[in-house]
C-alpha cells in the first residue's frame, strides 16, 4: 500500500511538474498605443511580437510558451503606476519590461524597486541616474553616461569644424526626454568652451515655432541644438526654413526625423539637419544581423500602419527582449536577483550587435549615430531605403563621411 | 538677443496669424458652450476627424484639404444635428444635461480617438499643399502661407458666422434661444430645432479648423485634447456666446503666445495667456465682450 501511495505522489508531481512547465512564461508591460508616442509604442510592439513568435517558433524559453499581457499606457506617466501593479499583482505575470520612452519608465522604477524586479528599459533617457537601481537595464546605445553619449556625436562634428564654433542655442519641450538631453548638451557645452546665447524651453503642445526659431536667430548662434519630440520636430524645421534661420550646425536630439512619417512629410525641408540616428542604409554592412529582422518588420508594419521603416526603435525592441531571453536560458529560471546579475556580467548577441552593460545598466559603450542627411528630393520614402540620403558623421568607426555647413 | 523692429513686427504677425487659427478652432465652442450651455468637450475631437477627412480626401484624390473641408462640411454639420438629437433626447430633456452631458461628450471625445486609431493608425499625419512650403516677405517681415491661408480663412469663416447670427432671422434665434430659451418657447418658436441647427454649425465649423490644423501641423488621433483648455480659455476670456469676443481673445492669445515666445522665453506662454485669462475675469468676470 505504502509503495502505491509513494507512487502515486511521484505520478502527481511528475504531473505538476510537466503542468507547470506548460504554463506560459508571462511578460507584461505598458505600451503608448495612443497618445502623442504612440507611433513608436506600436512599432516596438510589433517588434516584440516578432519576437515572441521566433521564439515561440522554437519552443519558447526553458520549454514555456511566451505570452505578453500588455496596456495602453496612452503616452502619460500617470497610468503607469496602475499598470504594472496591476500586472505584478492581478496578472501575476513572471517578468515585466519597460513601455516606449521616458516618460513612462522613470514612473515604474520605484515600483520594481520595492519588488525587486529585473527591469529592462525601452529607450529612457538617463533613467538610472535617479534611481541607481542595480536591477535597471537599458536598451538605447547611448552608453554609460546617457546625456553624454546621446549628444556626443553633434558636438564632436560641431567642434571639429574650421573655424572652431564659439556659440550655441539650446532649445527642447518642456518633457522628461528633452529636459534629460538638453542636460547632457549643457555638460558638453562645459567641456568645449562654447557661449550659451539662447537656453529655453517650449510647452510640448506650442503651435508655432517660428517665434522661437526668430528669437534664436537674434543671438546669431554658430550652433542650434535642439531636444524634441516628433511634432514639435516638424514645427521646427518647418519654422526653421520659413524664416531662414542662420547657423552652421543644427539638428541634435530631434526625435522624430528618424521615422518614415516625418520624413515623408518633411522632404527637403531634412536637407542639411545633423541629427541622431540609430542606423541607416549607409552602414548596413555592419549590422548583418538586421538584414532578417526588418523585412520580417517591415512586412508587419505595412499591415498595421506604422513606421514602415523600423530603422529607429524595432530592432532595438527586439534586441531587449533577445537579451532578456539569453538571461532566462543561462540562469535557468525567473529569479530576478540572478537574471541581474547574469546580465551584469555576461555579453549578449542581438540583431543590433553585441550588448554589454555597465554598472547603471546602460550600455557600456556608447553607439548613437551622428548622421547628417542631404540631397533629400521629394517626398517619397523609397529614397530613404537606399545609401544616398544621409551621412554618418560619427562614431569613428561608422563615419561616412563629413558634415556639410552652414546650415543655411 | 538683439532687440529688433523686425523681431518685433514678426511677432505680431505670427500672433495674429495663430490668433486667426485659435479663433477657428474656439468658434464652434463660443456657439455651443456660450450661446447654447451645451458642454462640449468633445469639440477638439471633432476638430481632428475634420483633420483625418481632409488628409485623406487631399491626399488620394490632390485637393486641397481647406477646399476638401469646406466641401465636406455639411456632412459635419449633419453629424452636429444627429449628436445634438441624442443628448437632447437622453439628457437635456430630463434635466440631466450637466454631469451626465459632460460625460456623454467625454465619451464622444474617447470614442473618436479611439475609431480614428483603428481606421487610421497612430501616425502623425500632415497635408501637403501647393502653399505650405512657401513664405512671402515683405520687407523684413514673413508671411508664411501655411499659416496666412487657415487665418484667411478662418477670419472669414468667423467673420460669417457672425453676420449669420447678427444679419438673419435664424441667427437671431439663435441669439434668442442663447439669452432666454422659455420667453422664446413662450412664443411658439421650437426651440429645439433652434439648438440643433446651432450646434450642427459649430461642428461643421470643427471640421473646417481640423483642415486648418493639419496645413499647420502634424495630426495624430489624441491630439484634440491639448486643444480642450485652449479653446474654452478663448471662449471665456472673449466672453461666453460673443463671437466678436472671441476673436478679440483668440487674438489676445497668440499675440501673448508669440510675444513671449519671443522676448521672454516660450515655456512663460501658456503662464502669460492664462494669466491675461485670470486678470481679465478678474476685472470683468463676463469675459471682454460678455454681456
Amino acid at each position: 500500500m505504502r509503495r502505491l501511495i509513494t507512487w502515486f505522489g511521484m505520478v502527481l508531481g511528475a504531473a505538476a511538474f510537466a503542468a507547470a512547465a506548460q504554463q506560459p512564461l508571462k511578460i507584461g508591460f505598458g505600451m503608448s498605443l495612443t497618445g502623442p508616442l504612440a507611433g513608436n509604442g506600436k512599432a516596438a510592439l510589433i517588434a516584440m511580437e516578432i519576437w515572441k513568435d521566433d521564439v515561440n517558433a522554437r519552443g519558447g524559453i526553458l520549454g514555456r510558451k511566451v505570452e505578453f499581457v500588455y496596456y495602453d499606457d496612452q503616452t502619460s506617466p500617470s497610468t503607469v503606476p496602475s499598470i504594472y501593479n496591476k500586472l505584478l499583482d492581478v496578472d501575476k505575470v513572471d517578468l515585466v519590461v519597460s513601455g516606449y520612452g521616458t516618460n513612462v519608465i522613470a514612473p515604474a522604477m520605484p515600483i520594481m524597486m520595492r519588488r525587486n524586479m529585473m527591469f529592462m528599459g525601452l529607450f529612457g533617457m538617463n533613467v538610472n541616474s535617479k534611481f541607481d537601481y542595480d536591477q535597471y537595464f537599458q536598451i538605447m546605445p547611448s552608453g554609460p553616461e546617457p546625456g553624454i553619449g546621446w549628444t556626443k556625436g553633434y558636438f564632436e562634428t560641431a567642434m571639429a569644424l574650421e573655424p572652431k564654433p564659439k556659440t550655441i542655442a539650446l532649445v527642447g519641450a518642456d518633457a522628461e526626454y528633452p529636459a534629460l538631453a538638453l542636460a547632457g548638451a549643457r555638460e558638453q557645452v562645459k567641456r568645449s568652451g562654447l557661449k550659451v546665447v539662447y537656453d529655453k524651453s517650449y510647452p510640448p503642445n506650442t503651435v508655432d515655432f517660428s517665434p522661437i526659431v526668430r528669437a534664436i536667430g537674434a543671438t546669431h548662434p554658430d550652433l542650434v541644438y535642439v531636444a524634441s519630440y516628433p511634432p514639435d520636430s516638424a514645427g521646427m524645421i518647418r519654422a526653421v526654413n520659413e524664416v531662414g534661420l542662420k547657423t552652421r550646425m543644427f539638428g541634435g536630439g530631434m526625435v522624430g526625423t528618424q521615422f518614415a512619417a516625418l520624413r515623408t512629410q518633411l522632404g527637403p525641408m531634412l536637407n542639411g539637419i545633423v541629427n541622431y540616428e540609430t542606423y541607416a542604409p549607409e552602414v548596413a554592412d555592419k549590422f548583418p544581423t538586421l538584414e532578417a529582422f526588418l523585412p520580417k518588420y517591415q512586412a508587419r508594419a505595412v499591415k498595421e500602419g506604422v513606421d514602415p521603416l523600423g530603422y529607429y526603435l524595432p530592432p532595438f525592441a527586439y534586441a531587449m527582449m533577445q537579451v532578456i531571453e539569453q538571461a532566462i536560458s543561462a540562469t535557468k529560471g525567473l529569479d530576478q536577483a540572478k537574471l541581474a546579475q547574469y546580465m551584469h556580467g555576461n555579453e549578449f548577441d542581438t540583431v543590433v550587435g553585441k550588448v554589454r552593460f555597465a554598472g547603471n545598466g546602460e550600455w557600456a559603450i556608447p553607439r548613437m549615430l551622428a548622421v547628417q542627411y542631404h540631397d533629400v528630393a521629394g517626398n517619397d520614402l523609397a529614397q530613404w531605403k537606399k545609401p544616398g540620403r544621409v551621412t554618418v558623421l560619427s562614431p569613428a568607426e561608422y563615419k561616412t563621411g563629413s558634415v556639410k555647413t552652414p546650415y543655411q | 538677443m538683439e532687440f529688433s523692429s523686425a523681431l518685433f513686427l514678426n511677432a505680431i504677425v505670427a500672433g495674429l496669424l495663430l490668433g486667426g487659427f485659435y479663433a477657428a478652432v474656439s468658434v464652434g465652442v463660443s456657439i455651443s458652450f456660450g450661446m447654447l450651455d451645451v458642454v462640449n468637450i468633445a469639440h477638439p475631437g471633432f476638430i481632428i476627424l475634420g483633420s483625418y477627412i481632409a488628409f485623406i480626401l487631399s491626399d488620394r484624390f490632390g485637393w486641397d484639404p481647406i477646399a476638401v473641408s469646406l466641401a465636406v462640411s455639411p456632412l459635419f454639420f449633419l453629424l452636429g444635428a444627429v449628436i445634438y438629437r441624442i443628448y437632447y433626447i437622453c439628457f437635456e430633456r430630463r434635466g440631466q444635461e450637466s454631469l451626465r452631458g459632460l460625460a456623454f461628450f467625454f465619451g464622444i471625445l474617447f470614442i473618436t480617438e479611439v475609431a480614428l486609431v483603428l481606421v487610421f493608425g497612430v501616425d502623425y499625419r500632415m497635408a501637403r499643399t501647393a502653399y505650405s512650403d512657401t513664405t512671402w516677405r515683405l520687407g523684413s517681415v514673413d508671411f508664411p502661407l501655411r499659416l496666412v491661408v487657415p487665418f484667411l480663412v478662418s477670419l472669414a469663416m468667423v467673420l460669417a458666422v457672425q453676420a449669420f447670427l447678427t444679419r438673419t432671422f435664424f441667427g437671431r434665434a439663435v441669439l434668442a434661444v442663447a439669452q432666454d430659451p422659455l420667453a422664446l418657447r413662450l412664443m411658439g418658436v421650437r426651440t429645439l430645432r433652434v439648438k440643433e441647427f446651432a450646434f450642427a454649425l459649430s461642428i461643421a465649423t470643427a471640421g473646417i479648423a481640423g483642415a486648418f490644423l493639419i496645413v499647420i501641423q502634424p495630426v495624430q488621433p489624441s491630439l484634440g485634447r491639448e486643444y480642450i483648455g485652449l479653446v474654452f480659455a478663448v471662449c471665456v476670456l472673449g466672453g461666453l456666446g460673443s463671437i466678436w469676443g472671441t476673436l478679440a481673445g483668440a487674438f489676445i492669445l497668440g499675440l501673448a503666445e508669440s510675444f513671449t515666445s519671443t522676448f521672454f522665453g516660450p515655456s512663460w506662454a501658456p503662464a502669460v495667456s492664462f494669466g491675461l485669462l485670470l486678470g481679465t475675469l478678474a476685472l470683468r468676470p463676463s469675459g471682454l465682450f460678455g454681456r
